[in-house]
């Protein structure tokens, strides 16, 4: 997947802005802990712990209890951020996100690493894609997957503000600044990267960027294309769905993830109900066969040409 | 007060307990009493004899916590949580009804007193290991109780968060494990036996104590925090009687969930008077 050397430069790695971030907010706020399953060096917490040695707890590869203590801390006062890859975060310790999280509704923010398909050749058993799906119809947490690393930084400090369980999904695949002027973190809000008429993309996640590259070939055509950073997966935007369907006449979703139950299984529902339109749900089917990263990528079509292809058919079906 | 007076006081508030939860059970047609009532001489030898709260300051950092980790044990949480003066008795008739705050397994958000939200097994250990971290984290001198049934132990959660407390030494950590022998369907050591159960927490780090878990003098002793504190979290195996206090009940695993009728209602009043 060769993207241009200029735009490549300003790729980064938003698990580096993840650590900046919550190491500056542990400097100004004591109650805010980390909490590992084992996962330092993945979850690039070494400065934190070095900076603050009691307040990284590391309770071994044990992903219930890594959960479960967070919930705990949350009613010692603590504010704790469980940050483990996400698959066995939200995968392992499922019940425990819903039941001691999500439904005690405590004040416990998670941070999933290396989410997707991020460890490309290990499989399944380590993509996270399931994971929209499953915490998705949980009351009480704000799903956010954030599209560059401004963003995830943003998510971060508002995750730190916000009284109430979050869960932050981050990748480990280097992203690009999104170029956005006036850009402002608003949870539940969609934000208009890109203007547009014919069709609308809604991303989230590092699929963001890829959206913007294909509505800049499919400008080349004439073809006008809006698209929607959907960072924030739950509570959802429904007002800026209902926009983009009724403004654009088409959708194309595209996460990385599972496509059954995620952002794409979001959006339908929402347009089901308020404005029915074709919506095009790019991202993976189920299971994936194994490769790198970006082979998978290219394979499920999760390029810039791939979801221009899935804009093009998204505009077709708008006259069937 | 003479430490007898306490003791006596204790088996009052437990009998009151009982007659509230079973009258809940039966106006509801619905419950675990089989496990109310193994645990509630524990609980109430907590709420009324060992632990510090203050009921109108629920939220209060310095308390004392208390996780009732077999969360479908409500009879016996209610009960003790109306005793302690968290909410007025009234609203123990309305247990299980549509809309009550008295849902069939505790929610911290409807009930003031409520630590954290229990009912599938194996979550309170972990929590109350975090909240005992959160206090060794601020120096604070709180403890932090959880009660697990035995049949629970099964859930392998519950050693996860048992090698954290060792390793840590979380000494204002006690557990206390209601050894009624007895689970859902039948014995724990024909199902998936827990014996020896002492030997299995001393070699996960902790401190371990046998005791009659409806003698509430020897739970008192045990339960009380000795001078200087502990270095090591405390697992207390209180051997108790599934259903204890009702002649029918005791020992009989079809009263886990079973629920009285109007006889039988009669018969546990007149043996709890």
């Amino acid at each position: 997947m060769a993207a241009p050397a200029a735009k490549q430069q300003g790729f980064h790695d938003c698990r580096d802005a993840w650590a900046r971030t919550i190491e500056a907010l542990a400097a100004e706020d004591p109650r805010i802990v980390a909490v590992v399953n084992d996962s330092v060096g993945s979850s690039k917490l070494g400065g934190f712990q070095k900076a603050f040695p009691d307040r990284l707890i590391n309770v071994g590869i044990a992903e219930q209890t890594m959960v479960g203590v967070g919930a705990g801390l949350a009613n010692g006062g603590r504010i704790p951020f469980v940050s483990a890859a996400s698959c066995f975060l939200t995968g392992r310790a499922l019940e425990q996100v819903k039941a001691d999280i999500a439904y005690a509704n405590f004040n416990v923010k998670l941070v999933g690493q290396s989410s997707g398909v991020a460890y490309g050749e290990l499989g399944p058993t380590h993509h996270s894609i399931e994971d929209f799906a499953w915490l998705r119809p949980l009351s009480n947490i704000t799903v956010i997957a954030p599209a560059d690393a401004w963003e995830t930084a943003e998510a971060v400090k508002w995750a730190a503000a916000h009284v109430g369980p979050v869960y932050i999904r981050l990748s480990r695949m280097p992203v690009p600044d999104l170029l956005v002027e006036n850009r402002r973190f608003q949870p539940s809000k969609a934000e208009m990267v890109r203007e547009g008429g014919d069709v609308t993309v809604i991303a989230c996640g590092t699929m963001v960027h890829l959206a913007v590259s294909a509505a800049e070939e499919l400008a080349a055509d004439g073809i006008s294309v809006r698209v929607l950073n959907m960072a924030t997966i739950s509570p959802l935007d429904g007002v800026a769905i209902s926009q983009a369907a009724s403004e654009t006449g088409a959708i194309v979703t595209v996460e990385e993830a599972n496509i059954h139950g995620g952002l794409g299984g979001a959006v339908a529902e929402h347009t089901s109900a308020h404005f029915p339109v074709p919506v095009e749900r790019m991202g993976f089917p189920g299971f994936v066969p194994t490769g790198a990263v970006e082979w998978l990528f290219k394979h499920y079509g999760l390029t810039a040409s791939g979801i221009a292809k899935s804009a093009r058919k998204a505009i077709a079906r708008k006259s069937v | 007060m003479l430490k007898n007076d306490i003791a006596g006081g204790i088996r009052d508030k437990a009998l009151w307990m009982r007659r509230k939860a079973f009258t809940m059970v039966f106006d509801a047609q619905l419950g675990h009493p089989g496990g109310d009532f193994s645990a509630i001489d524990i609980v109430a030898t907590l709420y009324f004899g060992v632990m510090r709260y203050d009921s109108q300051q629920p939220d209060m950092a310095e308390r004392d916590r208390f996780i009732m980790s077999k969360g479908h044990a409500t009879g016996a949480l209610y009960t003790a949580l109306c005793a302690a003066g968290y909410y007025p008795e009234d609203w123990l008739a309305t247990y299980m009804q549509p809309q009550s705050k008295l849902n069939g397994h505790p929610n911290r958000n409807y009930l003031p007193g409520v630590e954290t939200n229990t009912g599938p097994l194996g979550h309170g250990m972990p929590v109350a290991v975090g909240i005992a971290i959160s206090g060794q984290l601020t120096n604070s001198d709180y403890r932090t109780f959880v009660l697990t049934g035995d049949g629970e132990l099964q859930e392998g959660s519950n050693w996860e968060a048992a090698m954290t407390a060792g390793h840590r030494k979380l000494g204002k950590l006690t557990l206390i494990v209601d050894r009624n022998r007895l689970q859902q369907g039948m014995g724990t050591e024909e199902t998936n036996g827990l014996d020896p159960l002492d030997d299995k927490f001393r070699a996960f780090g902790w401190d371990v104590a046998m005791v009659d878990g409806h003698d509430v003098e020897a739970l008192m002793a045990v339960l009380s925090e000795p001078a200087g504190g502990r270095s090591k979290p405390l697992c207390v195996i209180a051997n108790t009687i599934k259903g204890k206090g009702v002649s029918f009940m005791e020992n009989k695993a079809s009263w886990h969930h079973g629920v009285p009728n109007a006889e039988q209602l009669a018969i546990a009043m007149e043996e709890l008077a």
